[in-house]
């Protein structure tokens, strides 16, 4: 970038006329009375409370008072965004991390993600969204102060440049800061155009950064969803239909009301509420409830019952979604064929903070205090519900205890809203975690068959991939499977970054009753299991070594390449592992970066050990280089758990697992080590929260593979005795 | 009523004593440091101290505290090795969505009390009790490690 680091207005003009400069999009902010904003945490910097305030852009205030206001427009789930999001800002703007305020933006039209068209948190998309939009709004609020002070100094504002909140005039002496300047700001125009920092000149992007949220998160003060506390709330737990599709016939509350401390208890849409004083109260007399389900035609369902749909219609030809050369004529002419069946069951996110609301619906308007990654989804839930426009539903976002795509869902909102305007007072629902396992949206469980051929000189010639799942899509979003196709259902299946000469893959969607969602890495965080798996039977049919393989079908590709080595070398490929462990490799580009994982495992009983993995990642230029470091590290473990633990298995039309002793998270003592390795970018941010999961439990399958000849087939890993 | 100490302060509660501690902390008391997780002894993220031991609050019933002290992620920074705990966490970057980081918090200083230069079987063993689904395992052992700073091995 050669874009010069100062410029004045005149000049800024220029530029934009000229096509040289970027240019804003910048919608500009809602009425302030409108901006509820709460805080994002007790310990985070001071409240703001004053009338002169220079309000550039929707996510900026700066007052007279000195402080200066950063409003983080995604939800802080443990990826960092609100140290990340506020580094890009303040790049620009000119000022240290030490001197923001920051909070959680309220639900507005302002805080759209232009990636999505909608205020969420999803797709690892927030630093990339992001990425030139809150740098443009740090420029353009720094252009305009900088303007402020040449004006009262009578000087070009060329001259002058900002350091720490401040605009330093060029003879080395005066200094105004910006609170001084927020006043004659805030009343001139802002500029048509800006210029950005070049890279040479960043001070905060690409420094390790500690995160702004983590004092508040060892003393106990941040506050989640469930951490929410307001004067006249009652607590509400619902009892839901424990088989999935089944509806309320009745219910007896006979012995529960009256009860001390049990103030309500009504049917709602998802079940029967019962609401109380405290959270323990609501448990017990829960509890209590006897409730007369029609369970639907889901009763009777099994596992067994399900997977046999799925196997049915695996026999069936599907949708074709990628087409490249001709996949059946070159499998029939290979001079090898591989074919292989894997399967993955159904997982739950398991957020570490149950699903929660907190509503307060009054006639005037309703304020949700929520850990949500969908804000707008939100809003528009607790407005058909209510009838109250917009402008009249404030969501306060909390922390979120973990999010992974269960937070993208309005379940429990819908419940706490519609308690809420029954009653009159606020309600603060509060799921068990029976309740989040049983009533989750899952991942779905999928069905695949993999064909390949090899010709006679072992190059790998033919590809066929048959995906037999259901729809996220045919949920969320029916209009976008209308060609039979959920793009969600195929990610990490199609598009793959190797060269292969004759490729085809099909999906085909199967019905089930447990409702399907957004898991973290969604589609590739199993077709890339399913994808690199079956590169590595390929790789044993041809006689080649697993690295080689991908070296060459990767020739070309010079950043996967890159990627690819410096995984190999960091892990010792090539050389002999210890005895008895065996070593795998996997790649995948996804959410814009590349991540390459090497597991070493040993077989200790029949239980797969993982020992170490090696990551290597190219997710462009880095913004928070720890913060992409514990991004793929914590993917790496999420990954895990569902490559070795358990699985949502389904009797009678329900779940089977109801807590932490059926459905096992990994624990400190199954951690490998793990290392991250970053190979340096300036291509623009790629995403971190989601492609680490991706690759982890290929690279440990294929590590299984290499110890014990037995390829995997299913996951969770269950090895034969 | 059933009287008991807090972070150093006296309490008193009119409850059940059969209910688990971890409610009456968080809705009778306003200390939502402490989490819930699972409410079976599973997740550890209700850890506090009764008298200087790690338990679950989930599964404590308050009637069971009645005269004794409590610490929770609240009080924990009072104490030498709860600030050393905490400085460390921030000096690893430990928490990422931070739910759990209460329990884990707890469950160190309460290992770093028993066995101040505790081994790395130790620490693993004492954090093994404590999920999290972000996946902080690794940080966590450096920062118990980093403030216990255990005699580097003699060859
Ligand atoms: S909430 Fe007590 S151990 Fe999980
Ligand atoms: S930091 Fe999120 S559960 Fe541990």
């Amino acid at each position: 970038m050669t874009a010069p680091v100062r410029i004045d207005r005149r000049a800024f003009l220029r530029l934009g006329a000229s096509g040289g400069g970027l240019l804003l999009g910048l919608q500009l902010p809602a009425p302030l009375a409108r901006w509820v904003v709460p805080a994002a945490s007790a310990g985070v910097g001071t409240a703001m409370a004053t009338p002169a305030e220079f309000v550039p852009n929707a996510w900026l205030r700066i007052g007279s008072d000195g402080g200066i206001l950063f409003l983080v427009a995604r939800s802080e789930m443990g990826q960092g965004v609100m140290t990340a999001l506020p580094m890009l800002l303040a790049e620009e703007l000119g000022v240290g991390l030490d001197q923001i305020v920051v909070r959680f933006a309220p639900a507005d039209p302002a805080y759209v993600n232009i990636r999505i068209g909608r205020q969420l948190t999803g797709g690892s998309t927030s630093v990339r969204e992001a990425w030139y939009r809150l740098r443009e709004a740090g420029a353009l609020a720094r252009t305009v102060l900088i303007e402020a002070a040449a004006a009262r100094w009578g000087i070009i504002p060329a001259t002058c440049r900002v350091e720490r909140a401040q605009v330093l005039h060029p003879d080395g002496e005066q200094r105004l800061d910006f609170a001084a300047l927020a006043v004659a700001a805030a009343a001139l125009p802002l500029p048509a155009a800006v210029t950005l920092k070049p890279a040479a000149a960043w001070q905060l992007i690409g420094t390790p950064a500690p995160r702004l949220d983590s004092p508040d998160k060892v003393n106990g003060r941040a506050r989640f969803g469930l951490d929410v506390r307001l004067t006249e709330k009652a607590v509400a737990c619902v009892v839901r239909c424990p088989v999935f599709g089944g509806r309320l016939r009745g219910f007896d509350a006979d012995a529960v009301e009256g009860l001390p401390g049990v103030i309500a208890v009504l049917p709602i849409s998802s079940g029967v509420a019962v609401v109380a004083a405290d959270t323990w109260i609501a448990l017990q007399a829960r509890r209590m409830l006897r409730i007369d389900w029609e369970p639907g035609p889901a009763a009777g369902l099994g596992s067994a019952a399900l997977r046999a749909r799925s196997a049915a219609r695996l026999e069936q030809a599907g949708t074709i979604v990628e087409d490249q050369g001709d996949a059946l004529t070159a499998l029939a002419a290979a001079s090898t064929r591989v074919e292989a069946l894997y399967e993955v069951p159904y997982q739950a996110h398991a957020c570490l903070e149950p699903m929660n609301c907190t509503a307060d619906v009054r006639a005037d308007g309703c304020d949700l205090y929520v850990p949500t990654q969908d804000q707008g989804g939100a809003q528009q839930a607790t407005m058909e519900i209510t009838g109250l426009p917009a402008a009249q539903v404030r969501v306060h976002t909390t922390f979120l205890g973990g999010g992974f795509g269960r937070r993208l869902e309005q379940d429990f909102v819908r419940e706490a809203v519609a308690l809420s305007k029954a009653l009159g007072r606020p309600i603060q629902v509060v799921w068990t975690r029976e309740d989040d396992l049983r009533h989750g949206v899952y991942r779905p469980a999928g069905l695949n068959r993999l064909r390949g051929g090899l010709d006679r000189a072992g190059r790998l010639v033919a590809w066929q991939h048959r995906v037999v799942a259901p729809s996220i899509l045919a949920r969320v979003a029916p209009a976008a499977v209308a060609d039979g196709v959920d793009r969600t259902a195929v990610d990490g299946a199609v598009d793959l970054p190797y060269a292969i000469p004759n490729r085809q893959v099909q999906y085909r969607q199967v019905d089930s009753p447990l409702p399907v969602g957004f898991w973290r890495a969604v589609g590739t965080s199993q077709n890339t299991w399913i994808t690199e798996c079956f590169l590595d039977e390929l790789a044993a049919a041809g006689g080649r070594d697993p690295l080689a393989l991908r070296r060459t079908l990767l020739q070309g590709r010079p950043r996967h390449l890159a990627v690819l080595d410096l995984a190999a070398q960091k892990a010792g490929w090539g050389a002999p592992a210890a005895d008895g462990r065996g070593r795998g490799i996997a790649l995948v580009d996804a959410f814009g970066s590349i991540v390459v994982q090497v597991a070493e495992v040993s077989l200790q009983a029949g239980v797969v050990r993982v020992h170490r993995v090696v990551c290597a990642v190219d997710c462009g230029t880095v913004v928070n280089p720890d913060g992409v470091v514990a991004q793929l590290e914590g993917g790496i473990l999420f990954g895990l758990t569902a490559t070795l633990k358990g699985a949502i298995t389904i009797a009678d039309g329900q779940v089977e697992q109801g807590n932490f002793d059926t459905y096992p998270l990994l624990r400190a003592s199954e951690t490998p080590v793990v290392e991250v390795h970053i190979v340096p970018s300036t291509e623009p941010p790629g995403g971190v929260g989601e492609p680490g999961v991706s690759p982890i439990a290929a690279a440990v399958c294929n590590a299984v593979f290499a110890a014990t000849g037995q390829p995997v087939h299913s996951l969770p890993i269950r090895l034969r005795a | 009523m059933i009287a008991f100490s807090v972070n150093g302060e006296p309490r008193e509660v009119t409850v059940a004593p059969e209910v688990p501690l971890l409610w009456v902390l968080r809705d009778h008391l306003g200390l939502t440091g402490t989490k819930y997780g699972c409410g079976i002894a599973q997740c550890g993220a209700c850890i506090v101290h009764l008298d200087g031991q790690p338990v679950y609050a989930c599964v404590t019933p308050v009637g069971s505290v009645a005269g004794r002290q409590v610490v929770s992620i609240e009080g924990l920074g009072a104490g030498r090795i709860g600030a050393a705990l905490q400085q460390a966490w921030i000096a690893e970057q430990v928490p990422q969505c931070g739910y759990c980081q209460s329990g884990q918090l707890m469950a160190a200083a309460a290992l770093l009390t028993n066995h101040p230069q505790p081994t790395d079987e130790q620490v693993v063993a004492a954090l093994d009790r404590v999920l999290c689904r972000c996946g902080t395992y690794n940080r966590v052992r450096r920062a118990v490690h980093r403030v216990a700073r255990p005699p580097t091995k003699q060859a």
